[in-house]
């Protein structure tokens, strides 16, 4: 009850504001979610944020930025404290013990049975991947904080990186020809393969898109259905709706904190599998 | 359902600074920037360490448990030779009171017929010597006997006979008698 009042305290705040003004206008939902150029501390006033184009671009510190580097710096001191457990004595202490479940989920549930022998070149870039994803789901169930994850850009990113990976992954254990000839089902009609060549080159960009679609909507969805649930109360302008409003939100956000878990592991997970795909292609 | 709400939202929502599927290049360079230089930092400061302190381990554990089942196996092979040891060793002491059993027999039979060739000779010494107490007794009977013989001679006689001479008439008769 508490985390759930504490985590839509804001949008209790603006949800007020707009049941004052007595307008049924829905945008209110949708400034939390979206990006900005300001971080907003309701109660305590609003924290701008600057604004510079680089070469045409704009490459603003948004309030999503702001936080991918915020989420980038505590993933840093966290791990290198964890690091640091290890220094004093092989077997770590307090912490970093977590740390190391999540490290040998990964490596032995993940990476290790996806990709198969070799797995080790690209088990730093999917623990990153994974501890990236995990802390900013989970920085989205603070109060104030914001889901970056939730930003399509964000997820369109890590698809990229995803994307380059596994490309990379398939030219370097098979060189570039034969990779991509390998993609290509050999012993094929000529016929068919017109049909064939363009849907395998589609599906080489399906699957990172799919990656960057899913991992956005899921993150998105929630907080959405959050503060709509909250809405109603001041839509239907009846304090009764409360307790029903407030009671299915801190559902909505326990089912974040298990959805936060199973999307970073979703995505590492299908990363590693892509990657353990282009290479053992051998269709 | 939590997916199908977001994109209600996404065709709902279009007015006032942007929808939700625009996608902003500012934010994905900075991003890629970030999780690059994110990705650089943690490889060479958390991963490498951390992966290579959990080997490590792994390693030590392979090892110490290798370790502990040579050192039972050597127990093992310890325990077998002392067994084979201590059957040996029982062995050797059941031939050793066998052999002292036989010896002690040996012994036994041999101290038996010593003492029974003492005791035959003991009794035979023994025989011996009532053989002669024997004689004595009886020559002490003889000389007793004609005592008495010639003193009642003597008597019956009534002196008609000088006593010396009767003495040897009697003994020379005695003599002849026990000659015979």
């Amino acid at each position: 009850m508490f985390l759930s009042q504490n985590v839509n305290n804001v949008a209790v705040v603006d949800t007020l504001k707009r049941a004052a003004q007595n307008n049924s206008d829905p945008s209110w939902i949708m400034h939390h979610v979206l990006d900005g150029h300001s971080i907003s501390f309701e109660p305590f006033g609003t924290l701008l944020l600057p604004q510079f184009h680089i070469f045409g671009f704009d490459l603003s510190i948004t309030k999503h930025v702001f936080f991918i580097f915020l989420i980038a710096a505590i993933l840093i001191l966290i791990s290198l404290l964890a690091a640091r457990s290890y220094k004093k004595s092989i077997i770590p202490k307090g912490f970093a013990n977590l740390f190391e479940v999540l490290i040998l989920f990964v490596r032995d549930e993940i990476v290790a049975p996806s990709i198969g022998k070799g797995y080790e070149t690209y088990l730093p870039y999917l623990l990153t991947l994974f501890f990236f994803i995990l802390l900013s789901n989970l920085f989205g169930l603070i109060p104030y904080s914001v889901t970056v994850t939730g930003n399509i850009a964000v997820t369109a990113a890590l698809a990229s990186i995803s994307f380059i990976v596994t490309q990379f992954a398939g030219i370097k254990s098979h060189g570039t020809i034969k990779y991509f000839k390998g993609l290509v089902p050999s012993g094929m009609p000529k016929l068919i393969l017109i049909i064939i060549i363009p849907l395998e080159i589609l599906g080489l960009f399906t699957k990172p898109f799919a990656l960057c679609i899913r991992l956005f909507a899921n993150m998105i969805a929630g907080h959405i259905v959050i503060f709509s649930l909250l809405g109603l109360i001041f839509i239907m302008h009846s304090i009764y709706v409360a307790p029903v409003s407030v009671g299915f939100a801190l559902f909505i956000e326990l089912l974040e904190l298990l959805v936060a878990v199973i999307q970073a592991y979703i995505f590492t997970m299908l990363t590693a599998l892509f990657i353990g795909m282009s290479v053992h292609s051998d269709h | 359902m939590l997916t199908f709400f977001s994109f209600l939202v996404l065709t709902w929502e279009q007015e006032g600074g942007g929808s939700l599927i625009d996608v902003n290049p500012g934010v994905v360079f900075w991003t890629v920037v970030t999780f690059f230089f994110l990705l650089l930092i943690l490889r060479k400061f958390a991963w490498k360490p951390i992966l290579i302190a959990l080997d490590q381990r792994e390693n030590s554990i392979r090892e110490s448990l290798d370790k502990a089942e040579k050192a039972k196996q050597e127990a093992q092979k310890i325990l077998d030779e002392n067994q084979a040891n201590l059957a040996k060793a029982d062995e050797e002491s059941k031939k050793i009171i066998n052999q002292s059993k036989i010896y002690a027999e040996k012994i036994k039979d041999q101290i038996i017929s010593e003492s029974k060739l003492v005791a035959k000779k003991i009794i035979d010494e023994a025989s011996d010597e009532i053989e002669r107490k024997k004689d004595a007794v009886f020559d002490e009977l003889l000389n007793q006997i004609t005592d008495i013989a010639v003193h009642a001679a003597g008597k019956i006689l009534n002196e008609n006979l000088n006593l010396e001479t009767q003495k040897k008439i009697v003994t020379k008769y005695i003599q002849e008698i026990t000659k015979n």
